[in-house]
């Protein structure tokens, strides 16, 4: 059993060129519960919501403008001016994308608490927002570092309910343009009768109850889901919207804030699940939130969810129920979900194993080296598109998955083993394989791994195998 | 603050390596020169590049492969070229090229990555030193020839000193090389899940890779790219370019061919695309070490000793010629009983042939390049 690699690069993101022995791999584990930092250091420069909200409304404003002047012009007009234009204000918010990126790697290499940055990772990945709207792109990171980064090591209660409150989360699955139907404000657009009233958008309540918490065809019913849309009615994120709701928000609301604006909201009360919810304002759906994460279905849907990101594609029955009963008698409190899953001996197996992510794969590489690997003008963002996991970009709300045959591909393996050539080639002789794979594999060094990279015809293609070989493509 | 030479090194101020140096009169300005040193990485087998057809162990030792250099350039009563060589044939016969045998660095061991470095940093002992006898040649140069640039991505040792050196590495140069690619193959062949992709993918991969790819034409890229940045009036004087590939453990035959291939056009490109400018080039071909004297098992040969150097250019002082203290291959002779002995140092020859190339001391260029000597 290599406890060694797997402590290593099951449970952390490949082992550091400085990092001491273990003597106690799971000791090592549980201790980086305490000594996790919500805030390192490598994200401490990065733009806060009201820059990020405001660089993308100049965007908007811009685009709007020329567009009215492109109308007003009876020819085109410039149409190379206007478009390097648009493509300049574009930057402006795609820049605090590009920035995130940048140091959600820098923040993964330099972690001492590796277990603990998966897990940030693994958390931003099951509340999935995607980077695909325009809206969403520049908050993609403030929502990990702000939403996901402080809760992981607290209740998984608190950690949906601040997902949900994120205004990557609003914006992503539409709740900032969702209003009660007998609100104030759709009640007095109604009888103006001049245009059709704005409605509910049940987009968020129906990937709460099927993603984030009890999971598909759980037994909950297509009327929970528009009862339990009405009861998240009047979230909404100020400062971003054209929508007639942004004349409705609080006057001191800063661009980019979470804001509930009681006029957008369904009154009454809602069922769901067969509990009525009497509560009025934001508590109503907050109350619903926290029932859901206390729910049996949850608890059984996360600890699957935990348990496959550790043993595989097939999750063994006996550690999701183990994770489950945790979750239940703790109320789902998730450093104790963790402990359990250390404790447990599934995790521990060799086999089967499971293949780095792309992101993994590049973590774990860039963290064992002690020379930078890349070039300080590398575009992280497009590397990762380029390997086929671009961050905070999953393409749907359901996240990355966490299947072999997702990231196994040949394509795929190709493309790793040419950015591995091209970071050994920076890399060179400042390496030295033969002393780094004992490092970094551990106790799962295999002889002929050992021996292939020794027999390499220069340091840098040593490097490059060892970043290829089967253990480092597995974790 | 205790900073280590290495460190400082890294940061690209080399105070220490500079203060180090001892201080000698430039090179008389002139035309500015050229030089170009190619490292073939991998030991490539200097007996087969320069076969000594002419002695009687060969054919015996050699078995299967002593045919190589058939239809090769006869050079003298002992040599002929590999018939992969045809344009560096050509040099040969215009007393543009030069080839020293049975020549190694100090290093007597056979690892790549400690033979390399002796090669390039020119020191006494593998990780002797942390910058390169061409590095520290650039320090004997006038400013108007010290411009020195790597097709890498990162200095190799060979350049690091106290001189500041460029390093070119196009984006459309191939990453992943064949050689490589065919290690990978065998650390896969057991694996159930890599084995099936890595099959599929190299199926689909056109390998545009190292210089023996495109049947030698990336060799002739490579060349006309190296020519295109020493030629402005304000390019680069001093080059090195890299070479992987040399390690023919099996199937010596058809490999060594398509690497010489790729060699001769990348030297040919390089005449070409320096023009007139190739009378004031000098190009030093070398590799870390040499390959086993019999042939494995595998059609291939293992890591040796001596092997052989290639000196080019318009302005050799020994053009048309093999020089060698012949060892001989008979089992007695060789070095442990099984590589060509080594009889000359690979440093000298290299020393010799930059003092001449820039008319400086002998004495003062080999001291600088190989302090340690």
């Amino acid at each position: 059993m290599a406890v060694q690699y797997l402590a290593a690069n099951r449970f952390g993101l490949g082992r550091r060129f400085d990092d001491p022995a273990a003597d106690d791999p799971k000791d090592w584990l549980i201790r980086q519960i305490d000594d996790y930092d919500p805030a390192p250091a490598a994200i401490a420069g990065l733009a806060g919501r009201e820059a990020i909200a405001t660089a993308y409304a100049e965007y908007r404003d811009e685009r709007q403008a020329m567009r009215r002047e492109a109308k007003n012009a009876q020819i085109g007009g410039d149409d190379g001016e206007a478009e390097a234009m648009r493509r300049m204000s574009r930057a402006g918010f795609r820049r605090h994308y590009g920035e995130a990126a940048s140091a959600r790697l820098a923040a993964a290499v330099a972690t001492p608490t590796p277990f603990a940055e998966r897990l940030v990772h693994f958390w931003a990945n099951h509340f999935a927002i995607s980077a695909d709207k325009q809206t969403v792109v520049g908050f993609a990171g403030n929502y990990e570092n702000e939403a996901i980064r402080p809760h992981i090591m607290g209740k998984f209660s608190d950690l949906l309910v601040a997902a949900v409150h994120h205004p990557a989360m609003l914006l992503f699955l539409d709740q900032a343009q969702s209003f009660g139907p007998d609100s104030v404000f759709a009640t007095r657009v109604r009888n103006r009768g001049k245009r059709r009233a704005p409605g509910l958008n049940e987009n968020l309540a129906r990937e709460i109850m099927e993603l984030h918490t009890l999971g598909v065809r759980a037994g909950y019913t297509q009327a929970d889901i528009t009862n339990f849309a009405k009861a998240l009615t009047g979230l909404t994120v100020a400062g971003l919207g054209r929508g007639a709701g942004q004349r409705l928000m609080p006057a001191d609301a800063r661009p980019g804030e979470t804001v509930f604006v009681d006029r957008l909201h369904q009154p009454g009360a809602q069922t769901i699940l067969g509990k009525s919810y009497g509560q009025t304002g934001a508590k109503q759906a907050e109350a619903v939130l926290r029932d859901l994460a206390a729910h049996p279905a949850t608890a059984r849907h996360v600890a699957t969810k935990l348990a496959r990101h550790f043993t595989g594609d097939e999750p063994p029955a006996p550690l999701v129920d183990r994770l489950a009963q945790d979750f239940d008698r703790t109320g789902g409190d998730l450093p104790s979900l963790y402990r359990t899953l250390i404790a447990s001996p599934e995790p521990w197996a060799a086999e089967p194993a499971m293949f780095k992510s792309p992101w993994d794969w590049t973590v774990s590489m860039l963290r064992a080296l002690k020379t930078p690997g890349l070039g300080e003008r590398q575009n992280i963002a497009a590397m990762f598109v380029q390997l086929g996991q671009p961050v905070w970009r999953p393409g749907s709300p359901k996240g990355y998955d966490d299947m072999v045959a997702t990231w196994a591909g040949s394509a795929a393996l190709m493309q790793r083993v040419e950015l591995a050539s091209r970071i050994a080639a920076r890399i060179g002789d400042r390496a030295d394989a033969r002393a780094l794979a004992p490092l970094v594999l551990a106790d799962a060094l295999t002889p002929e791994t050992a021996q292939a990279i020794s027999r390499a015809d220069s340091p840098g293609q040593g490097i490059a195998m060892l970043f290829a070989s089967p253990a480092f493509l597995r974790r | 603050m205790i900073l280590s030479r290495r460190s400082i090194i890294l940061s690209g101020i080399t105070v220490a390596a500079a203060g180090a140096l001892p201080r000698f009169a430039y090179a008389a300005a002139g035309t500015p020169k050229r030089l170009v040193f190619v490292i073939q990485r991998g030991a490539a087998d200097g007996l087969a590049t320069v076969a000594p057809t002419g002695d009687p162990a060969f054919a015996a030792a050699r078995r299967a492969l002593a045919d190589e250099s058939a239809g090769g350039a006869k050079l003298d009563a002992m040599f002929t070229l590999h018939p992969s060589l045809a344009q560096t044939a050509s040099l040969y016969t215009g007393k543009q090229a030069h080839f020293a045998h049975a020549v190694a660095t100090g290093y007597r061991d056979r690892s790549h990555f400690d033979g390399q470095n002796m090669l390039e940093g020119g020191g006494a002992r593998p990780y002797g030193r942390d910058d390169g006898w061409v590095g520290r040649l650039l320090t004997l140069l006038p400013a108007a020839e010290r411009d020195a640039i790597a097709i890498a991505p990162a200095v190799p040792l060979a350049l690091r000193g106290s001189v500041q050196v460029g390093t070119y590495a196009p984006s459309r140069l191939p990453q992943a090389d064949a050689d490589l690619i065919a290690r990978l193959t065998a650390m896969y062949a057991n694996d159930p899940l890599l084995h099936p992709l890595w099959d599929s993918a190299v199926r689909t991969q056109e390998l545009a890779s190292d210089i023996s790819g495109n049947n030698g034409r990336n060799g002739a890229d490579l060349g006309k790219l190296a020519a295109s940045l020493m030629m402005p009036a304000d390019g680069a004087r001093v080059m090195m370019v890299e070479t992987g590939g040399w390690d023919t453990h099996s199937g010596q035959r058809g490999r060594l061919a398509a690497q010489l291939r790729g060699l001769d056009q990348l030297i040919g490109a390089l005449q070409t695309g320096l023009g007139p400018v190739w009378g004031d080039t000098l190009v030093i071909v070398a590799t870390e070490f040499g390959r086993t004297v019999e042939v494995n098992g595998t059609g291939g040969t293992d890591h040796g000793t001596a092997s052989t150097a290639m000196l080019l250019g318009g302005g050799l002082a020994e053009g048309g010629k093999v020089s060698a203290d012949w060892p001989g291959l008979g089992a007695a002779a060789r070095y442990e009983g099984r590589d060509l002995k080594p009889t000359r140092s690979l440093e000298s020859v290299i020393a010799a042939a930059v003092a001449h190339h820039y008319a400086l001391d002998p004495t003062r260029v080999m001291t600088t390049l190989y302090p340690d000597a």
